[in-house]
Parts: structure tokens; C-alpha cells; sequence
């Protein structure tokens, strides 16, 4: 047996790119600016390995001999410590044992094609540090080189003796003594043993085993609290809340179900035959109908916690996990298209005032898109679109919203397994990965939440989704299975616990194959190893089943049968090491009772006279502010284009780099019926009012997809609740207020919730240098997610001025509505009216703009949001290289205004529900008489200046080059 | 017309193989998809085709390089009945990862005499992988693919996609026969001036190679993404066009057997 250590480095005359990146990124670290990195990657390979195979791999598989070189020698060989510059300072970066290696997985598999034995491959970065001592390397290694949830850092040469993980398994059944503890204990048990549990919760448990007159065993208590974890129940929002503001009182049974998901019912009663919802709050994603053949199904998942901890890994596993949502959804969609959106602090934060246990927000933000990026690109999926907020609130707890579109067969979109099939497993292995992460992502973060959660924290591997993904879809056309799920938190006991819970189940845990040796039964029950998908196969079908995945290279195992007992039974070779009814499991969890405040902030208004002397410089100010700046360098990360069904990009214009309002997607090759989607969120206004936060993302949502061609009788929006501590009143309290909203404008305006998900205890708390403790909570964030249809795409528009000489028209009313908008956030002024949203007005613009687009009427359609008509009427220039002229005396608005106040209004207000818009003269009339109903006016025209130019009546307030506009909106992410 | 039929071949991994199927379709071959697994099985399936086509993705996920597992797979197990396929007449097409595949198999170039390939693809210049529209010119009297084809507008998403040769007389040795078959160039037409012209820093400006005759062809951009005038970027403001640009690749392909 020998232990082989492969090198690779450029070779000579190719740049060392990793290396440059990482010089660059030790001197924005402090470090002194004489360092320079040098990077090295490379693999173990442990076998009975001869030299002369050895180098063989090195050759002609793992490196490139056109622009690489190698050093290849065992472990502890001098070669292998020989720095390639004077006195430099080596680090190697290693994965923690168990920590997901696919790169090592396909090296394996390519060695065994080269004909070599070999028992294990490990892959590692090594790193020459120079001009600095060892304690910058130190620091370095552990600020920007390595990540120790997931990594070891190994200074100087490595001194490994073997690669094998994991020790024999010697089974012993556990008890936890539960019956006779008291509240104190049984809280302790409960945040000592990861429930995350609550004392009432705790009790009524012990009260059941009480009854049963025996203490459960590990493995039933760890069930019970995955099922009833707020990230599996839901249970908060779901449960009972009294709720009081200064105008009402309300007494709810069910939060979530009186309020969104009532909206839903409202609305496809009122629709009676002509409801095009089909399946809603039920499955893994909400399905509405899309054409004669399919339907769609669209879900928006948040990954926060994990993400927090290791940015690439979270983000990777959460758009990995609602890829599975999808594919789990009736029978299983086919996943066309993501959409992915984030929250961070500010990027350009010094080092310096990072409390401890928190990642620099540009490693979070570099983390997160590389991890998105990376998991999409690799499944095929388009990401289509997304936004990314920043707000300093987000420092220790980022966000990371990951959704996924499906496009499924409408004789699949339900399922149903049987008493008798087999419950089988496919895709992944299971290992110790994310263990707790169920329970672990209803819990608040703290400083030590690394040390206390690292097994929560998991690394994707992409393609083993895909292959799983490719015979799913297989199997689905051959009618191989009556039921799918994927596994996702609480793994295999959420997803055989919710498959089975109207039967029965008894499950074989032993069955399941593993990573490697020494997992105890409750660590395979709970383990959230990724890309695994949960069936209900026939045993008629299970050979055709098993075969067809073996066929692709996809492991299947039955794990289980579903039995009509009513009951989890939970099984380890002969031993039965659990026993629950799924009544208690699902429905005996006690109800949270919680109380919620809410007090209506009084709208104190702003004094604007004399704050209209800066208007040129505030709108570059706007544009260069990190929400509304160009997400470009992000957005060319992502393959927006595969599957051939991209009609409008996330870039448009005339140099493709204007920011489109929503995307559009063609799912069925060959037919010309699409998709828009969109989003909308506000976090600002929330700090004003969490109803009118609500209602504008609504409206958001709605008019970014309305902007491009979508029908607004046929948008589904999805609501993402992310919010702090709700166990304070007052947190619970603004989230109540928005989820009423939420019911009254989706009720008002016929547009059903058909999905959501909520992520709570978003805080962050950390001790300060006076030892206090110090709580950063994130402001309440709802995203709320639109998916549209478009009958033929042909008739859809994009946001960039077309042509000098057309006409502009304001579709919408401007009101003094500055509370939150960013001319406050660029010149730091506190108030205002947020901006509030008026159904009435929503039913007649949005549908008379739709209208005007499929008449081909529009060339170009900007939604007014984020810096209000000035940054829309400045993008729309920009985009499409062309000047764009403004009279404020033009723009409709509630009331009168004048002097000061007007033009900031005019220009700077976020009121909801008004587009920019851009008709030939030829269509001007009929572009006034379809819009009739709604408020509108012609304020500007297209020129062919290279101008925006504001005016208000006769005098000039604006005059600047589109050139310098787009630089200010392109350059601050330009990275 | 004869109607060619045509081999998708898809690994894990693979993610172009349904567009890529219906570009043939669409310029009238008969496509199949096959799983690698079915050829390593039986690797005589492939005699059944006239057009073998290597599809775009992250087979084997890129893992240790772009198309490297692959590549390594058709050179440990494929090695003969590929090499008859590619004298016998018929041809063969690598978009992207299959052109990394091409590339890395020696089925496109073949190796020399140490043993070792005259040229790969790697890491883009800026290190990220990169979705963007790029304008190609024609600069090859001998691809098959090409034929009639002068420029084209095309999207590339790759993060390894940066064509280098062994040196300099292997360049103007693959120049001197008309492989360097596409080139990135600006939107007049002339040469590319660097980022983000040439989107990944590829040496000549080489988007596209072939073997020296003219059957065997690999792009790093995509022509199954713009096959109809909806896909194209800017179809909002400049029209629709009748057909896309990427249509007449595999129209080529087809025609051959005519």
C-alpha cells in the first residue's frame, strides 16, 4: 500500500490565476503587500500504486501537459516540499473527513478506466506563501485560504499514514430517559441533544411515553423533532396567534392558513370553472396550468443558516435542494429554469469590524454565486433570474433564496403510494452530512454556531442530481412508480415519514447505503446527505425500476415497505429500534400559541424644499447604490441559455447589458407559449410598515412580469417569509401584518399564492469586547416571486429605448411616497410616506399595459421601482444607447406639487404600479385609448442625443451623458 | 435526400443533449440520444449512424478537467470504433464540453509523436465561467459544418473554453491546413481585440477547430441555442430573424448525405 501526493502547477508561461486572486485577496485582508501566493492543487491516490502508474495519471488524466506540469512522489518525499520561490511558507487545505469530494470521485472512476487499482483519491490545495511571516500565513490560511467548517489547514508538509474513513458500526439500541425528568431537564435535553425543542413540546413527548410506560429510544425522539421542527412543520406561523394592531384584532387558529393560503381559496372559488390553479400548499411546489399538454410548477426555498456558515456549500445545497423540490412535485417536474436572490451586507466592510464567527459579506457574496452558479450550470437549468439586497442587518445572517420553475405532464401533477410498494432510495449515498440541519436551521446563529453545527454543513454534488434527474424523469414516462419525494431537511425520516403518514412504513435502515462504515441507525435515519430521492415503487415494477437506474449509473435500494398499520417502524437488521403511530408523529405536536403586536407607524413627512439642488448627482448616486448597480459580473456567471428556451435575458439592450425587467423562457421546443418570472422585495419599507412592505412586493412582482408581455389574469406568486426572533411579540407582530396584506392584495388583485416557505430566528448574536451580548437581527424580508404566461412570445418587450422619435408615456400615478426609497438611503434622511399600494389603480394599469403589449403597440416597458422615474427613464436610456427627454410638468401624480417637492417627487418617489413606456407615434393613439382607464401621460420622447435630459416645463434640471449614467450603475460590482 | 441518422451521445453530466437533438431534427436528420453507458456496452451501436454528435454540459461534472473522464472514457474503450467512424466517411460534431471532449480524446487532433495532445482547453482567461453572445468568422474552406457560412452570432457558456496550442509551429502548422476552422472577431468582422471579444483568451482568437479533413469539428459556442429569432438577444429591437444563425451547422451535417 502506498500513498501517492500528485502536484499540479501551471506550467511555465501560464499564469498562476488562483494565485494573482488570492494575493489580491490577502492584501484587502491587511496583510503587508509584499505577499505573494502561489496555488497548487492536486490529489491523493492511496492503493498499490507502482511509480511508473503513478505518473501515468498524473500525464495523461489529472493534469494538462499543454499548460500544466506535475510533481509526483509519496507522502513525506522532499519533492514535494520544495518551494517553488525563495523562503516561501506552504499550507495545505484539506476537507475535513467526509466532507463531499466529487472532483476525487470522477478522478477515481478515470483511473479505473486507465486500468489502475486504486482505493482511495482524495483531492487538497497546497499554497507557497512569501514575503510574509508565519503569522499573516496563519491568519491568511483562516480568514480567506480555508473554511473550517468543512476544511483542515495543514501547515508544512503533510504526514498522512491512510485515507480510509469511518470504523465498523457496533450496533447497541439507545434509550433516552425522558419520563422522569423535570421541565429543567427536559429543556436541557432538548437544546443539549439538538431538538430545539420547546418546553411544552418536550412535555407533551413525555407525557406520551409516560402513557406507553416505556423511554423512547434516541432514534424516536430525534424523529419527533425533525417532524416537528419549525423548518418540517411550520409551525409558528401555522399555529395560533393573537394578533392586535392599533386598527384591528385578530384571533387566528391558523396563521398562514387564514390569511395566504386563504387568498388562494378565495380566488379559485371566484374563478369557479375557469380556475387554472391545480395543486397549492400541498406538495413540494404549487402547480398552475400552462398549455394543452403541461403544466408548471414553481417553488422558492431559503438555505440562510447554512449559507451563513459556508456560503459556496449553503448556497450549492439550497438550489440543489429546490431542484429536488420540483423534481418531487406530482409525479416530478422537469426543472426549466432558477431563480435565485440574496440579501448581504455591504461587500467593501473593513475586516476589522466584523464581530467574531462571521465571514467577510464579499467572501459570503463570492461564496454564494459560485456556489449557485456551479450547482445550476452543472444540472442544465437556466438561471433566469434574481435580485441581490444589500442591507448591513444581513452581517451575520445572509440570505439565500433559491427557486426552481418545472415543467410537468398535467396527467402526473399528483401521486399517491399504496400500502404494499417498496420505499426505495436513489441517487447519493448517506454519511454524516448535515446532521441536524433540520433542527439546526430553526435555531438562532450565534458566534459558535460553527463549532456546535459544522455536521450541519454539506457540499452538493451536482451531477449525481443530474443523473438521478435524467432517470426520474425515465421512470416517470414508464409509469415505473405511484409516489415520489425528495429528500430534503430531516432526510429520510422526513421524506418516508410524509410518504408514509397516511399508511404506514416500516423501514430498513441497515439497507441504506453508506459513504462509509460506523453510522449509528439514527444518524442514517436523520442524515441529510444530498441528492437522494425517496419512491414508491410497485414490486411488479421494481426490476425495470432498478435496472433503468443501474443503467445510467443511479444506485436504487428499498429501504422500506409501506404498510397499512399506521405506523413508523423503524428497523435495523432484526432489531426494531423505533416504533411511533404517524398520528402522534404528525398531528401531536402541541399547538404554539403565540402573541403578535403591531404599532402603526405615524407617516411623518419629509420637508423637501431646498433638497432639489443635487439632482443630478443623486440620481448617479442611486444608480450606483449596491441594490440597484449593475448585477452583471454575477449574472454572466450563470448559464441563462441551456435548454434553448431563453427569449428575454436577464441583460438586454443594445449592448446586452441593461438590466431586464423579468425573464422569459420557453419551456416545449417548437412552441411559442413562455413563461415570465419575476420578483419583488423591499426589506427598506418594512422598516415603515410590514403591510405596505408586503403589498409592494406584490406589486413588484406583478409588474416586472406585466413589463415584459405577461397576462396579469394568469400570474402565481410565491411568498418567502425570512424574519428575526417571532418568539418576540412585536417580531411576530410585523410578520402577521404582511401576511395580511399578503391576503388582501392577492384577493383584490385575483393573483394566488400557490407556494411559500418562512425561515425565522434570522439573528445573529455575538459577545462585543464588554463581554455583552450583542444581537443583530435582520429586517423583516419577504420575497415574493411571480411566475407568468405569455400566450406567444413573439409579443413580448424589454425595458431599452428603441428608437429616437418615439414617444414616452407614464403609465401610473407618482404620489409623495419617499419613506424608504433610496433618494432617503443615498441622502440619509429618516421618514416619509412608504409607498402603499392602491388595488383599483393595479386592476387598471396592469391590464390595459398588458393589452397595449400584446398589440404590439409597445416598443419599450421599464418598471418604475428603486429610484423612481429617474433611474427607470436613466436605465431605459442606457440600455438602448439612446437619449431619453423628460418633462416633470407631464408626470400625472395624486395631487399637485410644486417647487421642490414636485421634482423630487416626481423623479425620486417609488409609488407602486407605473411603468415607463415607449410607443412609435403611429401608435400613440391607439396606446391612449387602450390605456384610457388607467392613469397615463405622454411625458418625454426618445432622442438620438446620447442624453437624459429632465425638464419641468421650460426650465432645465438634468442634463448628462448616458455613457457616465451607465458607468455609475456598472461600476461599483464590476469585480 | 437520405435522412442521416444521428448519434447524441450524453454522459452524466451532459446537459445540451434535448436542443441538440431537435437542431438536428429541425435541419432534418433523425436523432437519437444515447447514454455512453449503451456504447461502452456495445460500442458497434455506433456503426448504426452517419453523424456522431458530442453535446454541450459538465460531463462527469468537469471534474479534473472539462470533458477530461470522457475523453478518457472514448481512449480506454472506444479508441477503435471511434477512429473507424471518423475514416469511414461520416461525421463528427463536439459543442462545448463535447468539443473539450474532442479535444481531450485525440479523436479531433491527433496526439504526437510523444504521445502527448498539440493542444487543449482551459481555464478562461478570468478564471469564471461566462455566458455571453459572441460574433465568429468563418475561416475555413474545409469544415463540413461551415459550408456557406461566412459569420455567425452565437452564445458561448464556458469556463474552460480557452483554445491553447503546444507552440507555435503546431499553430501555424493547424492554420497552414485551414483547422483553425472559427474565430472570434468583433462585431465589424474584424479580428477580436482581446476580453470580451474573444470571451476567454483563447490564442488566434480559435472558437472552433477542425481535423485536417474538414469532418470532424468542435465550437466552444453554442449553434443549438439559436436556431429560431426569439433566442437571439436583442430580437426586441432588431426584429426576428427567419431562421437563427447556429441552424446552418447542423444543416451542413445533414446536407452532407444528401
Amino acid at each position: 500500500m502506498s500513498l501517492w501526493e500528485i502536484d499540479i502547477y501551471p506550467a511555465d508561461g501560464q499564469v498562476d490565476r488562483a494565485g494573482e486572486e488570492l494575493t489580491t485577496d490577502a492584501i484587502d485582508l491587511g496583510l503587508d503587500d509584499s505577499i505573494q501566493v502561489a496555488a497548487v492543487h492536486g490529489y491523493l491516490l492511496e492503493g498499490d500504486i507502482e511509480a511508473a502508474d503513478a505518473n501515468r495519471l498524473a500525464d495523461k488524466l489529472l493534469a494538462d501537459s499543454v499548460v500544466e506540469r506535475t510533481v509526483v512522489a509519496q507522502i513525506g518525499d522532499p519533492s514535494l516540499q520544495q518551494s517553488p520561490t525563495e523562503g516561501a511558507l506552504l499550507v495545505y487545505v484539506i476537507n475535513k473527513p467526509g466532507v463531499m469530494d466529487p472532483v476525487a470521485m470522477s478522478a477515481q472512476k478515470g483511473i479505473q478506466d486507465l486500468g489502475v487499482a486504486v482505493d482511495q483519491v482524495r483531492t487538497f490545495r497546497k499554497y507557497w506563501v512569501s514575503g510574509v511571516d508565519q503569522d499573516s500565513v496563519n491568519r491568511l490560511a483562516e480568514k480567506v485560504l480555508a473554511n473550517d467548517a468543512i476544511e483542515q489547514v495543514v501547515h508544512g508538509p503533510l504526514q498522512l499514514s491512510a485515507l480510509a474513513l469511518g470504523n465498523a458500526y457496533e450496533f447497541e439500541l439507545k434509550t433516552v430517559e425522558i419520563r422522569s425528568l423535570s421541565d429543567d431537564e427536559l429543556e436541557v435535553l432538548s437544546k443539549q441533544g439538538q431538538l430545539y425543542l420547546t418546553l411544552v413540546e418536550m412535555q407533551t413527548i413525555q407525557k406520551r411515553f409516560q402513557q406507553l410506560e416505556r423511554e423512547p429510544t434516541d432514534i424516536e425522539l430525534e424523529s419527533i423533532a425533525q417532524t416537528w421542527s419549525e423548518h418540517c412543520s411550520h409551525k409558528t406561523l401555522a399555529g395560533r396567534i393573537a394578533y392586535k394592531d392599533g386598527e384591528t384584532e385578530r384571533h387566528f387558529e391558523n396563521m398562514l392558513k387564514e390569511t395566504v393560503f386563504a387568498a388562494t381559496v378565495k380566488i379559485r372559488e371566484e374563478l369557479g370553472e375557469d380556475d387554472w390553479c391545480v395543486s397549492v400548499f400541498k406538495d413540494n411546489a404549487g402547480i398552475v396550468t400552462f398549455d394543452d399538454d403541461f403544466n408548471v410548477a414553481f417553488k422558492v426555498e431559503t438555505h440562510n443558516h447554512p449559507s451563513a456558515l459556508e456560503p459556496y456549500g449553503g448556497a450549492n445545497t439550497g438550489i440543489g435542494g429546490v431542484i429536488r423540490d420540483t423534481l418531487g412535485t406530482g409525479m416530478g417536474a422537469k426543472p426549466i429554469c432558477n431563480t435565485d436572490i440574496f440579501c448581504f451586507a455591504n461587500p467593501e466592510v473593513d475586516h476589522d469590524e466584523l464581530p467574531p464567527g462571521v465571514l467577510h459579506p464579499r467572501r459570503v457574496m463570492k461564496g454564494v454565486v459560485s456556489g449557485v452558479r456551479d450547482y445550476g450550470n452543472r444540472m442544465g437549468i437556466p438561471t433566469v433570474n434574481g435580485a441581490i439586497y444589500f442591507d448591513d442587518r444581513y452581517l451575520g445572517n445572509p440570505l439565500v433564496y433559491a427557486g426552481n420553475v418545472g415543467l410537468i405532464p398535467k396527467e402526473k401533477s399528483f401521486k399517491e403510494a399504496h400500502a404494499g410498494e417498496w420505499a426505495v432510495v436513489i441517487g447519493g449515498h448517506t454519511g454524516r452530512d448535515g446532521i441536524h440541519g433540520a433542527t439546526f436551521s430553526s435555531a438562532e446563529l450565534t458566534s459558535d454556531s460553527e463549532m456546535l453545527s459544522g455536521g450541519a454543513v454539506q457540499i452538493g454534488n451536482a451531477i449525481t442530481e443530474k443523473m438521478v434527474m435524467d432517470v426520474l424523469l425515465e421512470a416517470r414516462d414508464r409509469n415505473l412508480y405511484t409516489c415520489v419525494t425528495d429528500c430534503g431537511a430531516g432526510g429520510l425520516s422526513s421524506a418516508i415519514g410524509e410518504m408514509g403518514e397516511e399508511i404506514g412504513v416500516e423501514v430498513y435502515l441497515d439497507k441504506a447505503p453508506l459513504k462509509y462504515d460506523g453510522l449509528s441507525y439514527t444518524e442514517i435515519w436523520i442524515s441529510e446527505a444530498q441528492e437522494r430521492m425517496v419512491f414508491s415503487v410497485p414490486d411488479e415494477n421494481w426490476q425495470e425500476f432498478k435496472t433503468l437506474c443501474e443503467s445510467e449509473g443511479v444506485d436504487a435500494t428499498i429501504v422500506g415497505k409501506f404498510v397499512d398499520h399506521g405506523r413508523l417502524v423503524l428497523k435495523y437488521h432484526d432489531h426494531v429500534v423505533g416504533d411511533l403511530t404517524m398520528e402522534f408523529l404528525h398531528d401531536g405536536r402541541p399547538p404554539i400559541i403565540r402573541d403578535a403586536h403591531y404599532e402603526i407607524p405615524e407617516v411623518l413627512q419629509i420637508d423637501l424644499e431646498g433638497k432639489a439642488s443635487s439632482l443630478e448627482s443623486d440620481l448617479e448616486s442611486i444608480l450606483s447604490s449596491l441594490n440597484v448597480a449593475s448585477k452583471e459580473w454575477v449574472v454572466r456567471q450563470y448559464d441563462h441559455e441551456v435548454q434553448a428556451g431563453s427569449v428575454v435575458k436577464p441583460m438586454v439592450g443594445v449592448e446586452n447589458d441593461g438590466p431586464g425587467d423579468a425573464a422569459v423562457v420557453k419551456p416545449v421546443l417548437g412552441s411559442s407559449k413562455g413563461i415570465t418570472v419575476s420578483c419583488g422585495m423591499n426589506p427598506r419599507y418594512g422598516d415603515f410598515d410590514t403591510y405596505h412592505m408586503a403589498a409592494s412586493a406584490i406589486d413588484e412582482a406583478i409588474r416586472n412580469s406585466v413589463a415584459v408581455g405577461a397576462d396579469p389574469s394568469k400570474i402565481a406568486v410565491l411568498d418567502n417569509f425570512c424574519w428575526g426572533y417571532t418568539d418576540r411579540p412585536e417580531t411576530l407582530g410585523s410578520l402577521v401584518r404582511a401576511a395580511l396584506a399578503c391576503y388582501d392584495v392577492a384577493v383584490d388583485l385575483k393573483t394566488p399564492f400557490i407556494s411559500g416557505k418562512d425561515s425565522l430566528n434570522n439573528e445573529f448574536s455575538y459577545q462585543n469586547e464588554a463581554g455583552e451580548k450583542v444581537t443583530i437581527s435582520i429586517p423583516p424580508t419577504l420575497l415574493i416571486s411571480a411566475i407568468g404566461q405569455v400566450e406567444d412570445v413573439s409579443t413580448c418587450t424589454t425595458m431599452d429605448a428603441k428608437e429616437a422619435g418615439n414617444v414616452l408615456y407614464q403609465v401610473g400615478v407618482t404620489r409623495r411616497e419617499l419613506g424608504g426609497s433610496h433618494w432617503t438611503l443615498i441622502r440619509d434622511l429618516e421618514g416619509g410616506a412608504v409607498p402603499r399600494v392602491c388595488t383599483d389603480n393595479c386592476n387598471a394599469v396592469f391590464p390595459a399595459v398588458h393589452q397595449a403589449i400584446k398589440s404590439g403597440w409597445v416598443r419599450a416597458c421599464h418598471d418604475l421601482s428603486e429610484g423612481g422615474l429617474a433611474v427607470a427613464a436613466a436605465e431605459m436610456a442606457f440600455a438602448g444607447g439612446l437619449g431619453v427627454t423628460i418633462d416633470l410638468s407631464e408626470v400625472p401624480t395624486d395631487q399637485s406639487y410644486s417647487g421642490d417637492t414636485e421634482n423630487i417627487v416626481k423623479l425620486f418617489a417609488e409609488s407602486n404600479t407605473r411603468f415607463l413606456v415607449e410607443v412609435t407615434p403611429e401608435n400613440c393613439e391607439a396606446f391612449e385609448q387602450v390605456t384610457a382607464g388607467a392613469t397615463v401621460a405622454r411625458i418625454g420622447t426618445v432622442n438620438a442625443n446620447d442624453q437624459l435630459i429632465i425638464n419641468n416645463g421650460g426650465t432645465n434640471l438634468l442634463t448628462t451623458a448616458i455613457g457616465q449614467l451607465k458607468e455609475a450603475w456598472q461600476s461599483p460590482l464590476r469585480w | 435526400m437520405t435522412t442521416p441518422k444521428v448519434l447524441v451521445l450524453r454522459a452524466p453530466g451532459t446537459n445540451c443533449d434535448h436542443e441538440t437533438k431537435y437542431a438536428f431534427e429541425l435541419a432534418g436528420g433523425q436523432a437519437e440520444r444515447i447514454h455512453i453507458n449503451r456504447v461502452l456496452e456495445n460500442p458497434s451501436v455506433v456503426q448504426q449512424y452517419q453523424i456522431m454528435c458530442i453535446p454541450g454540459g459538465f460531463s462527469y461534472g468537469d471534474d479534473v478537467a472539462a470533458g477530461r473522464i470522457f475523453a478518457n472514457q472514448m481512449r480506454s474503450h472506444l479508441a477503435d470504433v471511434l477512429h473507424e467512424f471518423k475514416s469511414s466517411d461520416k461525421l463528427i460534431l463536439g459543442i462545448c464540453n463535447g468539443f473539450q471532449v474532442l479535444i481531450k480524446s485525440g479523436l479531433l487532433l491527433e496526439d504526437d509523436s510523444n504521445g502527448d495532445p498539440p493542444a487543449t482547453l482551459c481555464w478562461n482567461n478570468h478564471g469564471l465561467y461566462e455566458d455571453r453572445w459572441v460574433h465568429l468568422q468563418n475561416a475555413s474552406d474545409k469544415c463540413v459544418f461551415l459550408r456557406g457560412v461566412d459569420r455567425m452570432y452565437l452564445p458561448i457558456a464556458h469556463a474552460e473554453g480557452r483554445f491553447v496550442m503546444r507552440d507555435d509551429t503546431v499553430a501555424d502548422q493547424l492554420q497552414a491546413s485551414q483547422q483553425l476552422a472559427l474565430k472570434y472577431v468583433n462585431a465589424a468582422g474584424e479580428p477580436a481585440s482581446g476580453f470580451p471579444e474573444n470571451p476567454n483568451g483563447a490564442q488566434r482568437n480559435v472558437a472552433g477547430v477542425c481535423d485536417d479533413s474538414g469532418r470532424v469539428f468542435g465550437l466552444m459556442p453554442h449553434p443549438e441555442r439559436f436556431l429560431e429569432g426569439t433566442q437571439h438577444p436583442r430580437w426586441t429591437r432588431e426584429g426576428l430573424q427567419a431562421e437563427g444563425d447556429g441552424l446552418a451547422v447542423f444543416r451542413n451535417a445533414v446536407e452532407y448525405f444528401a
